[in-house]
């Protein structure tokens, strides 16, 4: 996957024959890391992990190590007292967070999905009218941020009375102009019109050749797609932040209940909350970053 | 064609295909047809549908509500005109939050370009274990805003902080984080910087890949040292990605919010003399909490949404002029 999605752009001249190895000498120096290119990254790494190292690590630890000086840098014995600390805490409501960040990122993720591969795939190998603009207006969209948008969004959700629900943090985000875009691109190269109309031959109706043909060779950029979206909706704070209290709280809103109330009282309970919350991100991360690293990639090339 | 052995009408007619069967086919023709007129509309459809009601209503909406007066508590109190941004534009709050967003804005995005790029050239060499490498760069983009604002507020805080400590160790003076613009900036900015910098680092390298060795091999092979490699080609060539990450960063800047927020413990103030409000956090101030001032915040919101949009804008046609530039 990660080898189709990082194909350059432009091919390069192949070199005279003769040259071949002269070459290759000259491009072992050149293009083999140096020990200190190695250093160079171990340092940015150890500072990338770092943060996340150290909020487990306060999070071990008890109250008293707020003072300590030198900051503890090794792990204490407390986790597990402070993580069933953070879970019977009413006022952040962290187990229904949790749950709840999982029920909105996995509709979210799913519609998102679902409506941009079957957009995508209508854009890029579908003839209709109007195509050119209506993909000119995904792509506009995808300049509005949420910001400009929060007063009257919330005014809806008043009205619809979905102020605390999760349905308001799941409805408006049901489609992507983004995906849409981005399922598009890769449909534009990832499938020739002979399989569609190998399925058309064979008699398959439109929906037929979305669900049996295009869906599964859609399926690495879909699952990029997904990844991405699931953790954009897991990490998203300002509407849910708005539109939510700590009665149906996501994981980010649990999260702020504890760092605006107990900040100054007991900063390890928040740093646990903190800790809890990036383990299941840590878990996906660990499971798909080489897709997650490909999309990326892929997608930065491509627009 | 098989020959009909069982079938009675089939052969007698001295048509090929039997009557019965063809009936069907006709209609499957004729759904066939519909299906292929109207299917690509019933696909895009959903998108423009959801579009329409949760974010092109809101949009204008934003707009209408920014000409009345109105606030959650007292409701809608009719028409004013253009009040709404008279009041904002002659309020010196309003050019604080600016100055602050923008300033916020360089202060993470200039160091936070140039070390991606630096990074980006590291990883673009041959090396062991390189999906684990761009893994560990990449880390920091996993972790929620909130976890990234409440981690860096007890790193920048200003009693026994992890910054202050390291400060203090080297002989300098312990820094109040929150009181000074300077010093808020600062923290503020890495966030910013933590989170994104990895992000950008990955994006430069999918660009890197795709200049041609050969350019390197030849300078090399004509003297040009690394550094000078570094600026006369790799820099030139990404040059359109460059741009596309400052536009990138650009609409997350203007957006910024949750970090400053946390920063200072979740007050929507950002310091006590509003050293560190975003445009975001006094769209949020002025609407949910003090008068509700439902007209103004969204005044202050198209505000917003039009300085975007020129961002953007200028942006598109830097890098339309460098398109056009690489490749005439």
């Amino acid at each position: 996957m990660s080898t189709t999605m990082t194909r350059p752009r432009s091919v390069p001249g192949t070199p005279p024959p003769g040259k071949k190895r002269r070459v290759r000498n000259a491009s072992s120096a050149l293009w083999d890391a140096s020990p200190l290119t190695y250093l160079a990254l171990i340092i940015t790494i150890v500072l990338s992990v770092f943060p996340i190292v150290w909020s487990f690590i306060v999070a071990s630890r008890d109250n008293s190590a707020v003072t300590d000086i030198p900051p503890p840098l090794t792990p204490g014995p407390n986790f597990f007292d402070n993580a069933s600390r953070v879970l019977a805490n009413t006022d952040a409501n962290f187990v229904y967070g949790l749950i709840n960040s999982a029920i909105v990122s996995s509709c979210v993720t799913l519609s998102v999905v679902f409506f941009s591969t079957l957009a995508g795939f209508a854009f890029a190998k579908l003839k209709f009218r109007g195509k050119n603009a209506l993909l000119l207006i995904i792509i506009l969209t995808m300049m509005i941020p949420t910001q400009v948008n929060i007063i009257p969004l919330y005014l809806l959700m008043v009205k619809f009375d979905w102020t605390n629900t999760l349905q308001a943090v799941i409805v408006p985000f049901l489609v992507k102009g983004f995906g849409v875009f981005m399922i598009r691109q890769y449909a534009e190269s990832a499938i020739s019109d002979e399989l569609i109309e190998a399925a058309r031959v064979d008699g398959a109706s439109t929906w037929r050749t979305y669900w049996s043909v295009v869906l599964p060779a859609l399926r690495p950029a879909a699952a990029v797609l997904g990844l991405l979206t699931f953790m954009e909706t897991w990490n998203d704070f300002l509407w849910p932040y708005v539109v939510l209290n700590g009665d149906t709280p996501t994981v980010q809103v649990s999260l702020n209940i504890l760092a605006t109330g107990y900040y100054k009282t007991d900063y390890v309970q928040v740093f646990t909350g903190t800790a809890l919350a990036i383990v299941p991100l840590l878990l996906v991360f660990v499971a798909f970053g080489r897709q997650i690293i490909g999309g990326i990639m892929e997608g930065s090339v491509k627009a | 064609m098989a020959t009909n052995v069982g079938e009675v009408s089939g052969p007698r007619h001295g048509r090929a295909p039997a009557g019965p069967p063809k009936q069907p086919s006709r209609r499957t023709v004729r759904v066939g047809r519909l299906d292929l007129r109207l299917s690509p509309y019933l696909f895009v459809a959903p998108f423009f549908v959801l579009f329409a009601v949760f974010g092109a209503y809101p949009l204008i909406y934003t707009a209408i509500l920014s000409t009345r007066k109105n606030t959650l508590t007292g409701g809608d109190a009719g028409f004013v005109g253009l009040e709404n941004y008279k009041k904002i534009l002659w309020d010196e709050h309003f050019w604080i939050v600016i100055y602050n967003t923008f300033g916020l804005f360089i202060v993470a995005t200039v160091p936070q370009l140039i070390f991606a790029l630096l990074i980006a050239s590291w990883l673009n060499k041959k090396m062991r274990a390189r999906t684990a490498i761009r893994m560990g760069v990449l880390i920091p983009n996993i972790t929620s805003v909130a976890a990234v604002g409440i981690v860096f507020g007890l790193i920048f805080a200003d009693r026994y902080g992890l910054a202050n400590w390291l400060l203090q160790s080297i002989g300098l003076d312990a820094v109040e984080w929150r009181n000074h613009r300077w010093s808020s900036w600062t923290a503020i900015a890495f966030m910013v910087d933590w989170r994104w910098t990895g992000y950008n680092a990955l994006i430069y390298l999918a660009a890197m890949q795709a200049i041609p060795k050969e350019l390197y091999e030849s300078a090399s092979l004509d003297g040009a040292s690394a550094a000078r490699r570094f600026w006369r080609i790799t820099v030139p060539l990404i040059q359109p990605t460059i741009l596309f990450t400052v536009i990138i960063s650009t609409i997350g800047g203007m957006q910024l919010f949750t970090e400053p927020l946390l920063f200072n413990y979740g007050r929507i103030q950002g310091g006590s003399l509003n050293e560190f409000q975003t445009v975001a956090m006094y769209i949020y101030e002025t609407t949910f909490t003090n008068n509700y001032n439902v007209g103004r915040g969204a005044a202050i919101s198209w505000l917003l949404f039009v300085i975007i949009l020129i961002f953007a804008l200028i942006n598109f046609a830097l890098v339309r002029r460098s398109v056009k530039g690489t490749t005439s």
